[in-house]
C-alpha cells in the first residue's frame, strides 16, 4: 500500500467510524418522540389495520392525539393487553375464557366494523356458484372431493362443473379470518365442530396452507380446481371471483359491504361479544364477524393518568361515530345502527376509579 | 561501519524489511526493533488486550447457553404436559391443545437433506471448477462474485422466485405425472433451498481445494495420472474434511431457513408421503403461528418446537464435527 492509501485509511477510517457513531446516536435519540402530543398505543388484528390507520390519521389531524397501532395479530393484541403494555388491543376473535381469566379484570369488547369471509375458487369461465353450509363444511373436511359432485351440481343447476379434484386451500398462519370461517362451520356442521373446532389456527383435515390472504390467493389463482377462503375486502380489491352462500333464512346472499353490515341486524347482546356467523338476519351474509377494540373496563391501572383514559374513551366514541365515515371508502362494512347503540353503552361504562368517564 | 539510514537502523535491515513488506508493515517492524533495542518489556496493554479477548470468547458461550436456557424455560409447560411424546406426536391441533412435533421434524429433515443432496452436486462441481481449473483470472472472479451474490439474496426473494417461477413448472410436471397439481411441496422447497445453500459449501470447498499443495498434485501428474484421477484420488481426499465442513455449514443453513420454505412448502401439518406432497417444517410453523397464538400451552409448544430445532441442529453439528475430525485424522 502506498503512502496515499495509508493516509486515506488512517484518516478515512477514523472519520467513517465517527460518522457511524453519530448516525447510530441520532437514530437512537430520534426514536424517542416528543412528549408534546398525548400518545395512545394499541396493538392487534391485521384485518382492520388499513381502516385504523386511516382513522387514526384523521383523528390526529383533528384532535392532535397520536395513536400508534401495531398490527401484530389478534393473538398478539390480546397478549399485550393482558400484560398491560398497550392502552387497547384489536382482535377479530373474542377473548377466550382462559384469556379473560389471565386478564384478571373485566375487558370490554367494543366493535368498530365488520368484515366478511368469502369463498374464492379457480374454475374455467369463473362461473358464479352458490354454496350451502353443509357443502362448504364437507368440502373443507375433505369429504367432497370432486367439483361435479352431485351435491354441488344440485345447488348450481345451470353450471357445467368439471370432473376435477377439489384442492382445498386454507390459511397457514393464525388469523381472525380463519376464526370467523371456522366459527361459521362449527355452527353449521356438527362434524366440523367435533373434528376441527373453532380458532385462529386449526388442525385442517385437508388441503394446502398459504400465508396470509395473499398466500391463499397465490395458491388459488394458479391452481385449477382449487377453493379457498379470503377476506371480502381482499377479494374485492384483487377482483377475485367468489361464490354466494345460503344463509340461515334460506336466501343465497352475495357478500357485499351492505350484506355484511346487515348481518348485525339481529339481537345483539349488551357486551357485544357476539359472533355474527350464521346470522338470523334475513339479508345478512352468513360468514361475517365484528372486529373489536379491547379495553379494560377500569382504566386506572399501570399508573395511567385520568387524562389519558379520557382520551381513550373519546377516541372510542369517535371511532364508532364520526370515524365510521372512513369505513366504506376503504371497503370495510360500517357498524349497523343497533351495533352503534350497543357500542355507545359499552363506552359509557368505562370507568376511572369506579366513576364512568362519559355520561 | 554499518550504514545507518532513517531511524538509526541499518540500511541493510531496512532493505531486508522493504523487500518483504509494504511500507506500513516496514514502519511497524522498525518501531518494534527500536523498542526492543531500548529494553522495553511488554506491560499493561498486552494483558488488557488478552482480557478483552477472553471476555469476548466467553460472551459468545454465555450467549449460546442463555439462548438454550430461555428456550427450555419457555417450553417447560409443554414439556411437563406432553413429555417425550411431543417428539412423536403426529397431531398439531391448536383448538384441542394437542401438539406433536413429528410431522415437522420429518418435514424439516426431509426438505433439508434433499436440498443438501441436490446442492452438493453443484457446490462440489463449482469448488473443483474454481479451485482447480480456473483458479484466478476473470472467469474465476466473475463466478465467485455471482456465487457470493446468491448468498446475499434475501430469503423472501427466494420464496417469491420459488412461488412465481418454480411452482408453475412443478405444477406442470405434476399434471403430466397425474399427481395432485399443487405445485408446492417438498420437491419445490428442496429445489429453492438447494439454490440458497450452494454458496456456503461452494466457497469453503473452493478454498480448501485451492490450498492442496501443488507438490502432491505434481507428483501424481509426473507419474502419469490424468487430471480427473488427480482430482479424485489426490485433491478431494486431501480436502475432504474441509469440503465436509462446508457441507455441514450448508445443512445448518437449510435446517433453519424459514421464509423461503414457508412460501413454497404447502403448509400441511401431516407427515409427508412423498416428494410431491405438501409438508411443513419446524421453522415454518413457528413463523406462521406464533403471532396469533394465545394460551400458555400453545405458546409453550411453539417454543418447544424451537427447542427441538435447536437440538436437531446441535446434534447434527456435533455429529458432523466428529466425522470431520475422523476425516482429518485419517490423513495423518
Amino acid at each position: 500500500m502506498n503512502n496515499f492509501g495509508k493516509s486515506l485509511l488512517g484518516l478515512g477510517m477514523k472519520k467513517v467510524l465517527g460518522l457511524i457513531t453519530i448516525l447510530l446516536i441520532s437514530i437512537v435519540l430520534g426514536g424517542t418522540g416528543h412528549a408534546k402530543d398525548i400518545e395512545l398505543i394499541g396493538a392487534g388484528a391485521t384485518f382492520p389495520y388499513p381502516l385504523y390507520s386511516k382513522m387514526f390519521d384523521v383523528y390526529n389531524k383533528e384532535y392532535a392525539v397520536k395513536v400508534n397501532y401495531q398490527a401484530i395479530g389478534s393473538g398478539g393484541g390480546i397478549r399485550q393487553l393482558i400484560s398491560k403494555t398497550v392502552d387497547f388491543g384489536g382482535s377479530d376473535a373474542m377473548m377466550s375464557d382462559k384469556d379473560l381469566a389471565e386478564a384478571s379484570a373485566p375487558v370490554l369488547h367494543v366493535p368498530t366494523c365488520a368484515g366478511a369471509v368469502v369463498l374464492t375458487y379457480n374454475l374455467t369461465g369463473d362461473p358464479r356458484l352458490g354454496f350451502t353450509p353443509d357443502v362448504i363444511a364437507d368440502i373443507f373436511l375433505g369429504k367432497i372431493s370432486k367439483w361435479n359432485d352431485r351435491r354441488i351440481s344440485a345447488i348450481n343447476p345451470g353450471v357445467k362443473l368439471p370432473d376435477m379434484n377439489i384442492t382445498v386451500v386454507h390459511r397457514s398462519d393464525g388469523s381472525g379470518t380463519t376464526f370467523i370461517f371456522s366459527d361459521y362451520l362449527g355452527k353449521v356442521s356438527a362434524e366440523w365442530k367435533e373434528k376441527v373446532g373453532t380458532g385462529p389456527s386449526l388442525n385442517w383435515p385437508a388441503g394446502l396452507g398459504g400465508k396470509g390472504n395473499p398466500g391463499v390467493a397465490g395458491l388459488v389463482k394458479p391452481t385449477p380446481g382449487s377453493i379457498g377462503y379470503v377476506e371480502l375486502i381482499y377479494a374485492l380489491q384483487n377482483k377475485m371471483p367468489y361464490g354466494m352462500v345460503k344463509n340461515k333464512k334460506g336466501k343465497f346472499v352475495d357478500a357485499t359491504l351492505a350484506s355484511t353490515s346487515k348481518a348485525a341486524d339481529t339481537n345483539l347482546p349488551d357486551d357485544m361479544k357476539v359472533s355474527l356467523t350464521d346470522t338470523d338476519a334475513p339479508e345478512g351474509y352468513p360468514i361475517s364477524g365484528f372486529t373489536w377494540i379491547l379495553v379494560y373496563k377500569e382504566q386506572n391501572y399501570a399508573e395511567k393518568s385520568e387524562g389519558k383514559a379520557k382520551e381513550l374513551v373519546h377516541l372510542l366514541w369517535w371511532m364508532t361515530h364520526e370515524g365510521q365515515k372512513n369505513a366504506e371508502p376503504l371497503e370495510y362494512a360500517p357498524l349497523s345502527k343497533k351495533a352503534v347503540e350497543k357500542a355507545e353503552k359499552l363506552i359509557k361504562s368505562v370507568t376511572y376509579n369506579g366513576k364512568p368517564m362519559m355520561k | 561501519m554499518i550504514e545507518k539510514g532513517r531511524d538509526n537502523v541499518s540500511v541493510e535491515l531496512r532493505q531486508q524489511l522493504g523487500l518483504l513488506t509494504d511500507s506500513s508493515m516496514e514502519d511497524f517492524l522498525v518501531r518494534i526493533h527500536r523498542r526492543t533495542m531500548a529494553g522495553w518489556k511488554f506491560g499493561l496493554s498486552e494483558s488488557f488486550f488478552r482480557k478483552i479477548l477472553y471476555v469476548a470468547g466467553t460472551f459468545v458461550l454465555v450467549l449460546l447457553i442463555a439462548i438454550f436456557l430461555s428456550l427450555v424455560v419457555a417450553s417447560i409447560p409443554a414439556i411437563r404436559h406432553f413429555g417425550v411424546g411431543f417428539l412423536f406426536g403426529t397431531t398439531w391441533d391448536p383448538v384441542r391443545g394437542e401438539f406433536g412435533a413429528l410431522p415437522f421434524v420429518m418435514g424439516t429433515l426431509f426438505v433439508s437433506l434433499l436440498a443438501l443432496a441436490i446442492s452438493t452436486v453443484f457446490s462440489l462441481s463449482i469448488s473443483i471448477f474454481l479451485g482447480e481449473y480456473f483458479r484466478g483470472g476473470a472467469v474465476s472472479a466473475f463466478i465467485t462474485s455471482v456465487i457470493e451474490l446468491l448468498a446475499g439474496i434475501p430469503s423472501v426473494i427466494y420464496g417469491f422466485c420459488g412461488l412465481f417461477l418454480l411452482v408453475p413448472v412443478v405444477r406442470a410436471l405434476e399434471i403430466k405425472l397425474n399427481v395432485a397439481p399443487y405445485g408446492v411441496g417438498i420437491l419445490t422447497s428442496s429445489l429453492v433451498l438447494a439454490v440458497m445453500i450452494i454458496p456456503y459449501s461452494a466457497s469453503i470447498g473452493r478454498e480448501v481445494i485451492s490450498l492442496v499443495p501443488s507438490d502432491l498434485k505434481e507428483a501424481a501428474f509426473s507419474l502419469g495420472a490424468t487430471r480427473f484421477e488427480v482430482i479424485r484420488k489426490v485433491v478431494l481426499p486431501y480436502a475432504r474434511s474441509g469440503i465436509f465442513a462446508g457441507i455441514l455449514l450448508s445443512l445448518g443453513r437449510a435446517l433453519g431457513e424459514t421464509m423461503a420454505v414457508t412460501m413454497v412448502i404447502g403448509n400441511s401439518n401431516f407427515i409427508p408421503k412423498g416428494i410431491f406432497s405438501p409438508a411443513n417444517t419446524l421453522a415454518s410453523v413457528i413463523a406462521n403461528e406464533f403471532t396469533e397464538a394465545t394460551g400458555q400451552l400453545y405458546l409453550s409448544s411453539l417454543v418447544e418446537l424451537g427447542l427441538v430445532l435447536f437440538m436437531v441442529t446441535t446434534v447434527i453439528n456435533i455429529f458432523g464435527k466428529v466425522i470431520i475430525r475422523r476425516m482429518g485424522m485419517g490423513d495423518k
